[in-house]
């Protein structure tokens, strides 16, 4: 029997041949597949419309104002002219703020996601073992959940006299307290050993409240993933003789690392988007008390592509490395 | 009948004779169980009371007079309990007209919202349709992409909201929408609004784990598609869909960005609170257009009982639902 093959007599003949589905007159109309397409395209189809109008739409406008200079006229809307690069130069030369506030966030982000990532699972592990007042645990580490939503994490620290008070509290504390972590800190840095290394070990231990503070979600993420795993597979491990330390890194710790992936991309974007976050501030300020609409539609795109790459590199990391365990 | 008891071999025996016989097992697992015990009970208290310990901190000085916030040998409980800081901060905030106005607009959002999300993301998890790659990808790209990034574009859409040009043809121009809560509404019913793209995705995983051969039996009985949504999948999925109804109302409670952007009409309590600081020097002032500075100390208490205003009555909403939402959570087993 000679196989049958499909001609194309152009680019767009397979298009059509999928969409044949949606037309009445057609042979393939009635078939159950055809009916199935019909149901799943109206099932998303408030979707399809609000990702056109509310999504698609203004990130094609906000790309090209990006390229523009955009006056706001009363009545009719905006009134653009091409400018090219200039937005885009003035928000990473210009700007007195821009840079520095992206590097900071940055660089934030960057430690911040990593502390995330180990302390949720750790946290996760410790909440899905057995022991007194789990319960209670449990519904104590999703109060981040709450507290670390909105208008709340930044509110606190936005009077200019609370960076007095913190400054004042650790005068203070260096003159008469111990603060056990600077201390160490000293001890470390007179022994010379790593120095890079302690800092950025230094600052997640000062920053520790922030960190849980935005692993609520990441918690639950892990712990739906090890309640996952069947209890049977231990059971054959404690069999075979495996010590509780081998079958962690044996069982639990291949089973849950799909789960990486999806917990860093989600710190990231997290982290990004904070309320407190500067960059997004900065952003706000500049679209509605300085008008200036070009401008801010350029930093935003400039931060959504440090973004991007951020997510793309560290999945591209965590796919390798998770690879190696399955 | 005589019941049966299992007996330990050696079960008579002391412990130590015991651990003899096991060369010294015994004592060594014993010894393990205590050590893991203890060190997870210190991680685990001292970590709780980092969470709990703010909240503790700015309810008991809520309930200072403004001499004993200086007072250095006033620290932990307040010397005389006074209501008058919540008369002050229930004034800075508009409190009752900010609270309701918050409650119905987030209760409407998150309603509309997660009933959106439900009915699209059962339509990606059981229907094979043309591009459902795409919109798929597109629904990843509504996770990813930061919303200030289309901020502007959309205030400038609803500031003059058109579809095709129609309303300008009808009426010569083009409608305002920022006024009301319209647009918000709109986006809602659209997917678009806070955080939607995470809530589809949850509800695609869950949806993607019930097996197909409910829906099957009730298709070969006759059970036609919109019959077997809300007949047979719902009920089975109410748990998933009540936390994330939960994630979305406790969001939009808080949110600061689209409330801004949308609610700017209303007076929402996160707003209220954002703006507080400034606020607050106007209030102590005697004439309304002097700004007087407010000692750095009452305005961190008057800002931590703002904060706690605003978490008290999620924390109560949190406690009722927090054993389904658990459970919940764990069974959509969000794997890739």
């Amino acid at each position: 029997m000679k196989k049958e093959r499909v001609l194309h007599e152009h680019w767009y003949d397979g298009f059509l041949d999928t969409f044949k589905i949606y037309i009445p007159g057609n042979s393939t109309y009635h078939t159950m597949r055809a009916r199935n397409a019909r149901t799943g395209t109206w099932f998303i189809l408030p979707f399809i419309i609000g990702f056109i109008f509310f999504m698609g739409k203004p990130m094609i406008e906000s790309f090209i104002m990006s390229f523009n200079n955009v006056v706001l006229v009363p009545g009719q809307g905006y009134e653009q002219t091409p400018v090219g690069l200039s937005n885009f130069k003035h928000a990473l030369l210009a700007d007195p703020e821009y840079n520095k506030f992206l590097v900071e966030e940055i660089g934030q982000m960057a430690i911040n996601t990593i502390a995330t990532l180990v302390l949720s699972f750790v946290v996760a592990v410790i909440l899905n073992q057995n022991f007194k007042g789990r319960l209670a645990c449990r519904a104590i580490f999703f109060l981040p959940v709450i507290l670390s939503s909105g208008v709340l994490p930044g509110i606190e620290h936005q009077n200019e006299f609370y960076d007095m008070m913190a400054g004042l509290a650790q005068s203070v504390e260096e003159s008469g307290g111990v603060d056990i972590s600077a201390s160490l800190q000293e001890l470390l840095a007179v022994s010379g050993v790593g120095a890079g290394v302690f800092d950025v070990v230094f600052t997640m231990i000062d920053s520790i409240y922030d960190i849980v503070m935005a692993s609520g979600i990441q918690i639950i993420v892990f712990l739906s993933g090890l309640q996952a795993i069947s209890p049977s597979l231990y059971e054959a491990a404690d069999v075979e003789g495996c010590s509780a330390w081998e079958s962690f890194w044996k069982i639990t710790f291949p089973m849950v690392s799909p789960l990486l992936l999806v917990n860093c991309i989600y710190t990231i974007i997290d982290f990004f988007m904070k309320n407190d976050n500067k960059v997004m501030e900065l952003i706000y300020q500049v679209t509605y008390q300085d008008m200036k609409f070009g401008i801010s539609a350029a930093m935003s795109w400039i931060y959504f592509g440090i973004a991007l790459v951020f997510i793309g590199v560290s999945s591209f990391i965590i796919r390798k490395a998770v690879k190696s365990y399955e | 009948m005589s019941k049966s008891k299992t007996v330990f071999i050696g079960a008579n025996k002391s412990f130590w004779d015991r651990n003899r016989r096991s060369e010294g097992y015994l004592l060594r697992r014993e010894a393990k169980r205590i050590c893991v015990s203890v060190i997870r009970g210190l991680l685990m208290f001292g970590m709780c009371f980092m969470i709990i310990q703010p909240m503790l901190m700015r309810f008991s000085t809520g309930f200072m007079v403004e001499k004993d916030l200086y007072d250095s040998t006033v620290v932990l409980l307040p010397r005389e309990v006074t209501w008058d800081n919540y008369k002050i901060v229930f004034d800075l905030t508009n409190f009752p007209k900010s609270m309701l106005n918050t409650l119905w607009t987030s209760l409407l959002v998150s309603v509309l919202q997660v009933a959106a999300c439900t009915f699209v993301s059962y339509g990606f998890a059981r229907y094979d349709f043309p591009l459902k790659k795409l919109w798929f990808g597109c629904v990843v790209m509504l996770i990813v992409v930061p919303p200030t990034t289309i901020q502007t574009s959309l205030y400038m859409n609803f500031a003059a909201f058109d579809i095709f040009g129609i309303f300008k043809a009808l009426t010569g121009k083009a409608v305002n929408l920022r006024t009301s809560i319209t647009p918000y509404v709109l986006m809602s019913l659209t997917c678009m609004g806070l955080k939607n793209g995470l809530y589809i995705y949850m509800l695609r995983q869950y949806f993607k784990g019930v097996p197909k051969s409910l829906e099957e039996a009730a298709f070969v009985d006759g059970c036609g598609t919109l019959h077997t949504f809300t007949k047979i999948m719902l009920p089975d999925a109410m748990p998933t869909i009540a936390s994330c109804f939960l994630f979305s109302f406790v969001w939009q409670w808080t949110d600061l960005f689209y409330t801004r952007n949308f609610l700017s009409t209303y007076t929402i309590y996160s707003v209220e609170l954002s703006s507080i600081v400034s606020r607050m020097s106007r209030y102590f002032s005697a004439d309304a257009n002097v700004a007087v500075v407010v000692p750095a100390g009452r305005q961190q208490q008057l800002i931590s009982i703002g904060v706690l205003i605003c978490c008290i009555p999620l924390i109560i909403l949190y406690c009722f639902t927090q054993k389904t939402f658990v459970k919940s959570l764990a069974m959509t087993g969000s794997k890739e």
